[in-house]
């Protein structure tokens, strides 16, 4: 009880002190997985959308496929990518390991299949319905994409949510890649991770109380920017 | 065109917002080091001295004294700075680090729950301590991690001649983590453990764990540094990976070392150009 209490007075204590190592971490912690969402979404919405109304042999496997890897473990994810960028590995003499280059490239890794596996989902409810509208408006499936997609963009706004949830929520692969190095690479997640290791439990629970109200903030702000767009088109 | 108008205007302005904060360090080495050094506080303490005195920041990734090394073997730190004389040796050989220096000492203690089952309050006798927690099958949290501290643990134990892996999962719980979360499961079980003194004296959810046992010749724990070959690694930053041992071990280096206390208390002891003890 003494730590959960002092969870909450150490959270209150950061939030209203706007600690500048707090600020820091907090805005390290946005930056990665934001940038990390962007791309998954630049690749995981095109990607989506093609497979869903793309008809070849096999696509049924690769669906499989593709939303069996929305369970990828983050720490097999780091493991790799740590193997990809190491200078001993293929990728190695861009000297990214543990830089928030490094995490960017692992949690996009981890949220593209989420994006691109939901948002086949959609868009194949979706063009069932589109289809002979559009093909009589003489439009094949590649042109239909992007109006699919738009038409779908509230569905698809929560299928990036959702991917910002798991990006900003992981521990495992961006301590493996990014080292968790203060004032470099150390992130809410990983902050948190450290602070449980040195047994200041308190604080390391003020700081996820912390981050839980980043992400609802992120979600309220999404959500209000949807009701906005959805009043300005009427 | 206005989906693609949108989604290239949203990017680019989120790009923006992005970037990362000017300002930041250029100039600075990766050090691979072990969680005992960063968990104590030592490093929070050390570390900007350095950085004022030569402008070269430091990154500390920090992990057991095993993926230390292997960090180092992959070439993806410039110095290694650990704590298992008999890996660092080895490391040596196999060419994939020169110029190793020992730098500082501290000790391993042995924490345990006050109720004491073993009854080991006081002794100085480590290996006799470590038979008697086998003999009362008491529960022990063992790192399990390939650390220096678990090296040191489990050369203990062959002293003491248990053989600790026909036990493992039950009275003999190896965590596999870090000496942080090693207490943190000690303290949860009222478990026996053996911990270096610096992660120890910064330790906060302590429990009802105390330290039990001290002072045995056998819990010396000697910290060394190396750099990197850079023969094998052209990438390692040679020059200031070397300002950073030098540093450590020059008179400067040594007495910020020994200043670092907490609650009065010296966790490391500067022990360069001396001989081993």
């Amino acid at each position: 009880m003494g730590d959960l209490g002092g969870a909450f007075a150490s959270a209150a204590h950061m939030i209203l002190a706007r600690d500048p190592a707090l600020l820091g971490i907090v805005l390290l912690s946005l930056r990665i997985s934001l940038t990390a969402v962007l791309c998954a979404a630049l690749i995981g919405l095109p990607l989506g959308g093609a497979l869903a109304v793309a008809r070849f042999p096999g696509r049924g496997a690769v669906v499989v496929v593709l939303d069996a890897m929305m369970g990828f473990p983050p720490v097999v994810a780091g493991l790799l990518i740590y193997l990809l960028l190491s200078r001993a590995g293929p990728l190695g003499r861009f000297g990214i390991l543990f830089t928030p280059g490094a995490m960017i490239v692992a949690q996009a890794f981890l949220v593209t299949p989420i994006v691109a596996a939901l948002t086949r989902q959609v868009i194949e409810d979706l063009w069932q319905d589109y289809r002979d509208p559009l093909r009589s408006l003489g439009a094949g499936p590649a042109r239909a994409i992007p109006t699919l997609l738009w038409d779908a963009r509230v569905s698809l706004a929560t299928a990036v949510l959702a991917g910002f949830g798991r990006a900003s929520a992981e521990v495992g692969a961006i301590m493996i890649v990014g080292g968790n190095i203060a004032g470099v690479t150390r992130t809410m997640t990983t902050a948190i991770a450290l602070e449980t290791s040195k047994g200041d439990l308190a604080l390391a629970l003020g700081l996820g109380i912390v981050l839980l109200t980043l992400t609802l903030a992120v979600n309220a702000v999404a959500h209000a920017a949807g009701h906005a767009a959805a009043r300005g088109l009427r | 065109m206005s989906i693609v108008h949108r989604a290239a205007w949203l990017a680019a302005a989120l790009l923006v917002a992005l970037r990362p904060a000017a300002g930041a360090e250029e100039r600075f080495i990766t050090v691979a080091s072990t969680t005992s050094t960063e968990q104590s506080g030592l490093f929070d303490f050390l570390l900007p001295a350095f950085t004022r005195k030569t402008g070269i920041a430091v990154r500390v990734v920090a992990v057991g004294t095993g993926q230390a090394l292997k960090i180092g073997e992959r070439g993806d730190a410039d110095v290694v700075f650990v704590h298992d004389k008999a890996s660092e040796l080895k490391f040596l050989d196999a060419g994939y680090g020169v110029d190793r220096r020992e730098v500082m000492y501290n000790d391993f203690v042995l924490i345990g729950p006050k109720p004491d089952p073993a009854k080991l309050a006081g002794g100085k006798d480590i290996v006799a301590a470590f038979k008697k927690i086998a003999a009362a099958k008491a529960p022990f949290a063992s790192r399990g991690d390939d650390s220096g501290t678990e090296k040191a643990e489990k050369r203990l134990w062959a002293d003491a001649a248990i053989d600790v892996k026909a036990v493992s999962g039950t009275w003999y719980r190896e965590t596999g983590s870090g000496m942080g979360p090693t207490l943190n499961t000690a303290a949860g079980l009222g478990a026996y453990t053996l911990s270096d003194r610096g992660t120890w004296l910064n330790f906060k959810n302590r429990g009802d764990l105390a330290i039990l046992v001290e002072g045995d010749r056998r819990l010396f724990n000697q910290y060394g540094v190396m750099l990197v070959n850079p023969a094998r690694h052209p990438g390692v930053k040679v020059a200031d990976g070397r300002a950073f041992i030098d540093w450590l071990t020059s008179p400067d280096g040594q007495r910020t070392i020994a200043g670092y206390k907490i609650n009065g208390e010296p966790l490391f002891f500067p022990d360069y150009g001396k001989p081993a003890s």
